[in-house]
């Protein structure tokens, strides 16, 4: 199927398609959709481990003099000042408040305890991103080093997860606070591990050179599988990630939408700061009529699916962006963008799904939050 | 049902086709192989009976966690009988699509259209496709 067209192979494709992986397209990139069903790839993510390619994922690493500064002109969140060892989740904007790309912004400590930072950017937006950046960093001496394509990253997600990473590494995941990082060695390589994910679960993500990826990836795999756990694919990433209420590129974000209407506001940050797109979110923040990022729940066992309208009576009130029945809360859920005037709590609202009207109710987004 | 009894459509139904009180009757479902490429089926939309239906025209919806897919009818008739019973057991769609898995009954009108195929014919198509 991919004959004709030259996909991205990430180091550990072999062993997907040795492991029954359906490989899609993705961004370029030839990814395993799903291995054996959604549902349980899904559900042993949220019950024991779920592993993850996400070797697909742009990592960008950044050197020179004033890194941290110019990443903060071009972020919705602070990145000057922010101590080492953490990460940030935050949007890149243009001129007129697009988004560009939702990233997380690293900044960590190398083997030496040497501060670096890096980005870790959606597939399909890396070239756009790497574009924008060198675009903007000429008459600096700041160098960009894209590893997409000569490194892994691998998602460990779930409540056992970090368990299992913390027999190989150096370094214990859960001795990291949520959204910190650093490197370290595991299975005697060095490796990046952060206390991050895109999955609503506790776990870890772990980045080492190509050649080291399947060292890793079988040894984790060991222990997962010794847990009821193992791998997952994109299609029960993104039932995880809509539960959790997580936005995705392409769906929640794209260049049309303006952070004021995420409803992520922990991620922009404007006070005594300057950045590209600043004036257009505050301008939007002033709108009382732009569609903001709301949670539905739908009667029945029928999906939306992008692109369905809302109603409110006979009015267009919204417009969904991700919808699925879910597995763990076993449920028709969307993420949709509403009028701010219909996105009160335990408002009735319908959907429309090819013709037909569907009762839906709004609700809190996240849909499925772990008990602690 | 075994499937080289069944005839099938490129869009991965099958149908079967009996003489009834002088009328010919298709029972239509979908293929094992577009069962085990949708997997995590949780929806089904089926008309009622009575309903007319055209070969190459969709009469329903089947649902997967990932994608929702329309259902074609291969023949050309009116819906004599509907299998309500299946969209709360969706799982029989895994262990007997050629049988309990039937979704509609049809009251052919017309000739059966050209292009469908014998068992072995669709299974060269779904291998090819691979």
């Amino acid at each position: 199927m991919d004959s004709d067209k030259q996909l991205l192979k990430t180091p550990l494709h072999q062993w997907h398609i040795d492991h029954q992986g359906r490989m899609v397209e993705f961004a370029g990139w030839s990814m395993p959709v799903q291995y054996t069903s959604i549902i349980e790839e899904h559900q042993q993510t949220r019950n024991s481990i779920g592993m993850f390619d996400v070797s697909h994922m742009g990592r960008l690493y950044f050197s020179g003099t004033n890194v941290s500064e110019f990443l903060d002109g071009l972020t919705t969140r602070r990145v000057a000042g922010v101590e080492c060892g953490k990460i940030r989740y935050s949007l890149m904007t243009n001129d007129s408040g697009g988004i560009l790309d939702d990233v997380l912004v690293y900044h960590l400590p190398d083997l030496n305890g040497k501060p670096f930072h890096m980005m870790v950017v959606n597939a399909s937006n890396r070239a756009k991103i790497v574009n924008w950046l060198n675009e903007r960093k000429s008459g600096t001496d700041i160098q960009i080093d894209d590893r997409t394509e000569t490194s892994a990253m691998i998602a460990v997600q779930g409540p056992l997860a970090n368990e299992a990473v913390k027999k190989l590494s150096e370094v214990d995941p859960d001795s990291l606070p949520y959204y910190t990082g650093t490197t370290t060695r595991i299975c005697g390589k060095e490796a990046i591990l952060s206390r991050t994910g895109y999955t609503g679960e506790d776990g870890c993500e772990i980045m080492i050179p190509s050649e080291d990826a399947q060292l890793i990836w079988d040894e984790v795999f060991s222990l997962a599988a010794a847990t009821q756990g193992g791998a997952a694919g994109l299609a029960a990433r993104d039932t995880l990630r809509l539960e959790a209420g997580m936005p995705l590129y392409g769906h929640e974000l794209n260049e049309a939408t303006n952070p004021a209407q995420t409803d992520l506001k922990f991620a922009i940050q404007m006070k005594g700061r300057e950045f590209v797109g600043r004036t257009s979110i505050a301008e939007a923040r002033k709108d009382s009529d732009l569609w903001i990022r709301t949670g539905l729940e739908l009667e029945g066992r029928r999906a939306a699916r992008e692109d369905c309208k809302v109603f409110h009576g006979e009015q267009a009130v919204g417009v969904v962006t991700s919808g699925s029945y879910t597995p763990t809360l076993q449920k028709s859920i969307s993420m949709a963008y509403i009028h701010p005037d219909h996105r009160e709590l335990g408002t009735a609202l319908s959907v429309d799904i090819r013709g037909k009207l569907h009762q839906a109710t709004v609700v809190k987004v996240p849909f499925y939050q772990r008990s602690v | 049902m075994t499937p080289e009894e069944l005839i099938f459509a490129e869009t991965h139904e099958w149908a079967h086709i009996a003489e009834q009180d002088g009328e010919k009757i298709a029972t239509i479902g979908i293929s094992a192989n577009a069962v085990e490429a949708l997997t995590d089926l949780v929806y089904m939309d089926l008309p009622a009976a009575g309903t007319a239906v055209t070969a190459g025209n969709s009469f329903g919806e089947v649902e997967s966690v990932k994608a929702t897919s329309e259902l074609y009818s291969p023949m050309n008739g009116e819906i004599v009988e509907v299998n309500t019973s299946l969209p709360d057991n969706l799982e029989i769609l895994n262990s007997d699509p050629y049988g309990e898995g039937w979704i509609i009954k049809v009251k052919v009108s017309g000739d059966t259209p050209e292009n469908l195929m014998d068992y072995a014919a669709y299974q060269k198509q779904c291998d090819e496709a691979h």
